[in-house]
C-alpha cells in the first residue's frame, strides 16, 4: 500500500533522509520509530506529496507521489505532527471544509460529518470554535478531518505527542479500532517506544535519515538475545571508571555509558546483576537503581543506533 | 467547476473567521470614516490654492480615501496566510486534491468582500456629509471596482510575500514600507496640476494612482469612460499577474517544507 524506495532529501546542509526504503502491507499499522529529527516527519511529508524528495521514488495507494500527486491526495488522510485545525472555525466547519475540498457535497457530506463528530466524541462540541477545545479534543478533530473522505491510507505523524497519558491511551484504542473495523492502512510515526510496541504490527527504526532495523516488535526484540540490564549511577562516570570496573565481568555483551546511565546486554540477567554490582562496588562506583528485563524496543534502538533513545532525542532538541 | 466551488468554500471560511473578530470588524469599518472626516477637515483649505479645480475638498477626497482604504487593508491579507502556515492549516490544505489557485483566490474573495463593505460605508458617509456622485450609480460601481481590483493585486502580493518570507515581521515591514509612499505618490490628496513633476511621473506608474484616477473620473459628471475602462483594464491585468505570482509562491514554500 505504501512503497518508499531510496528516498533522499537534504535541507541545505542537513541530510534529512539518507536513503529510506520500506513497504507497508494493506490493512496493517506500520510504525516509524525514532528520536526527534530522525527523518520521520520528512518521510511523511514526502509520502503525502507535501515535500519532494531529492531522489528516490514512492508509491502510495498505487499512485506515484511525484507523478500523480492528486490521486495520492484523494487516497490518503493526513494527521500532521502539528495540528492542522483552524481554531477560528467550529469543529463541524473544520470537518466540512475538508470534506468539500476532498470533493464531497450535500447530504452525503453532512451525514459523514455527523458520523465522525459522533465517533470522536465531538458531537456536542461540534458547534463550538476549535479554539475552545482541549489538546485531546483538537487531536481527535485532526483525526476526524483526516478521515472525512474515507481514505485508504492514514498517516499519523506523532499523533499522541504532548497528550496526557489517559488521552493517549484513548487515542491508541481509537487507532487500533480504525485498523480493525475499517481496514485502514496506517503509517504511524512516533518517538514513544511503547506506542509502536502497542499499535504497530511492523516497526522500522529510523536514525539519522536511514532505517537501521525493521521487523515486528517481537522479531526486533528477539534479535537481541539475552537480557537487558540498566543501571542508574549515583554520580557521573569519571575517567572511564565504569568501563574499567566492568571489563572483567563475564557474560557481559555490549556496554554503553551515557551520563549517569549504564546500559548492558547480558546472557543471563539473574546471574549477571550480582557480578555487575560487585564489580562496580569494587571500583567504588555507587549505584542508585538496577533494572533487568527482556529487551524492549528501547534496547533494540540502543543496539542499532549505538546510542540510547533518550540521549538521541536530547541531542536533537539541543541542536534545534 | 470543482476549483471554483473550492474557492468559494475557502472565501466563506475566511469570512467566518473575520466575522468572529468583532473588534477587527469595528476597526475595519470605523477607520475609513475617520480618514474621510479627518482628511476632509485637515485639508479643507486646499481648495483655496490657486489652480485647484472645484470648490469642495471632500468632493475631491472621497475616491482617494476609498481607494486608499482598500489598498491599506489588502496589504494585511497575507497575515492570515502566515497564521495558517504557523498553525499547520496550509500544510493540511496543500495535501487535499484542491488546486493551488483556489487557496489564493479564496482568500482574495474574502478581501474583495471586505473592500466592498468598506467602500459602501465610505459612500454612505460621503453622501451623509453632502458629497455627490455625479457619474451616477454606474460611476460608483466603477469606483468600487477599481478599488477592489487594486486591493486584489496587493492582497495577492501580500500572500506571495507571506509564503516566501513566512514571518509576520517581514510582512509588517514590507507593508508599512510601501503603504504611505504609494499613497502619497498619487493624486489622492492633491490634484495632478499641483504636485511636483517627478511625483506626477511616478504616479503614472503607480497602480494606486491608476485606481484613484479611474475612480475619480467615474464619479464626476460626464465621465470619460474610455479612461475609466483603460485604467480598470490595467488594474485587472496587474491583479491577475499578482495572483499568478502568489499561486507560484506555493512552490517556493513547498520546496522548503
Amino acid at each position: 500500500m505504501i512503497e518508499a524506495s531510496a528516498l533522499k532529501k537534504d535541507y541545505g546542509e542537513v541530510r534529512a533522509l539518507d536513503g529510506i526504503t520500506f513497504a507497508v502491507e494493506p490493512g496493517t499499522i506500520f510504525g516509524l520509530l525514532g528520536p526527534n529529527g530522525a527523518g520521520k516527519s520528512t518521510t511523511v511529508k514526502v509520502l503525502t506529496t507535501l515535500a519532494r524528495p531529492d531522489s528516490g521514488e514512492a508509491r502510495v495507494a498505487e499512485h506515484d507521489v511525484l507523478r500523480e500527486p492528486a490521486e495520492v491526495r484523494r487516497s490518503i488522510g493526513v494527521v500532521a505532527q502539528r495540528s492542522g485545525v483552524d481554531r477560528d472555525l467550529t469543529g463541524r466547519e473544520n470537518v466540512k471544509l475538508q470534506g468539500h475540498l476532498q470533493g464531497m457535497r450535500g447530504r452525503e457530506l453532512d451525514r459523514r460529518v455527523d458520523e465522525l463528530l459522533e465517533q470522536f466524541g465531538l458531537a456536542e462540541a461540534g458547534h463550538r470554535v476549535a479554539r475552545t477545545y482541549s489538546g485531546g479534543m483538537q487531536r481527535r478533530l485532526d483525526v476526524a478531518i483526516g478521515l472525512v473522505h474515507r481514505p485508504q491510507v492514514l498517516f499519523l505523524d506523532e499523533p499522541t505527542t504532548g497528550l496526557d497519558p489517559e488521552v493517549r491511551a484513548a487515542m491508541w484504542q481509537e487507532i487500533g479500532r480504525l485498523k480493525a473495523d475499517e481496514g485502514l492502512t496506517i503509517l504511524l510515526t512516533t518517538h514513544y517506544m511503547e506506542e509502536a510496541d502497542n499499535l504497530a504490527s511492523h516497526v522500522a527504526i529510523v536514525d539519522r535519515g536511514t532505517i537501521v532495523a525493521e521487523g515486528s516488535p517481537a522479531e526486533l526484540k528477539a534479535s537481541l538475545h539475552g537480557d537487558a540490564v540498566h543501571v542508574e549511577l549515583e554520580g557521573a562516570n569519571v575517567n572511564g571508571n565504569v568501563e574499567a570496573a566492568l571489563r572483567g565481568v563475564p557474560g557481559l555483551g555490549e556496554v554503553l555509558v551515557e551520563g549517569r546511565a549504564l546500559h548492558a546486554r547480558v546472557e543471563d540477567g539473574a546471574r549477571a546483576v550480582p557480578a555487575v554490582l560487585a564489580a562496580l562496588d569494587a571500583h567504588s562506583v555507587p549505584v542508585a537503581t538496577v533494572t533487568v528485563g527482556r529487551p524492549s524496543l528501547d534496547d533494540v534502538y540502543l543496539r542499532y543506533a549505538g546510542r540510547s533513545f533518550a540521549e538521541a532525542d536530547k541531542t536533537k532538541e539541543e541542536d534545534e | 467547476m470543482t476549483a471554483l466551488s473550492d474557492t468559494w468554500a475557502l472565501t466563506v471560511r475566511d469570512l467566518l473567521r473575520l466575522w468572529r473578530q468583532p473588534w477587527f470588524i469595528a476597526i475595519v469599518l470605523v477607520q475609513p470614516v475617520i480618514w474621510l472626516l479627518l482628511f476632509g477637515e485637515l485639508f479643507q483649505r486646499v481648495v483655496d490654492i490657486p489652480g485647484f479645480e472645484g470648490g469642495d475638498y471632500k468632493q475631491y477626497l472621497v475616491p482617494g480615501v476609498l481607494v486608499m482604504t482598500a489598498f491599506f487593508s489588502s496589504g494585511w491579507n497575507g497575515m492570515t496566510t502566515i497564521e495558517d502556515l504557523e498553525r499547520g492549516v496550509t500544510d493540511r490544505l496543500l495535501v487535499t486534491p484542491t488546486r493551488r489557485w483556489p487557496l489564493i483566490v479564496g482568500r482574495l474573495g474574502q478581501n474583495a468582500v471586505q473592500a466592498l463593505i468598506q467602500s459602501l460605508v465610505i459612500i454612505a458617509m460621503a453622501l451623509a456629509i453632502g458629497v455627490s456622485f455625479d457619474g451616477g450609480p454606474l460611476g460608483v460601481v466603477a469606483l468600487v471596482l477599481a478599488a477592489i481590483l487594486l486591493g486584489t493585486a496587493f492582497a495577492a502580493l501580500s500572500n506571495a510575500l507571506a509564503l516566501v518570507a513566512r514571518q509576520e515581521e517581514s510582512l509588517i515591514g514590507a507593508v508599512t514600507f510601501l503603504q504611505l509612499p504609494l499613497t502619497f505618490l498619487s493624486t489622492a490628496f492633491m490634484q495632478e496640476a499641483l504636485i511636483p513633476g517627478w511625483v506626477a511621473t511616478v504616479a503614472d506608474y503607480n497602480p494606486v494612482n491608476w485606481a484613484i484616477v479611474a475612480g475619480r473620473e467615474a464619479v464626476q459628471s460626464n465621465p470619460d469612460w474610455g479612461t475609466v475602462a483603460g485604467y480598470c483594464g490595467l488594474l485587472a491585468v496587474f491583479a491577475l499577474v499578482c495572483t499568478m505570482l502568489a499561486t507560484r509562491a506555493f512552490r517556493a514554500y513547498q520546496a522548503q517544507v
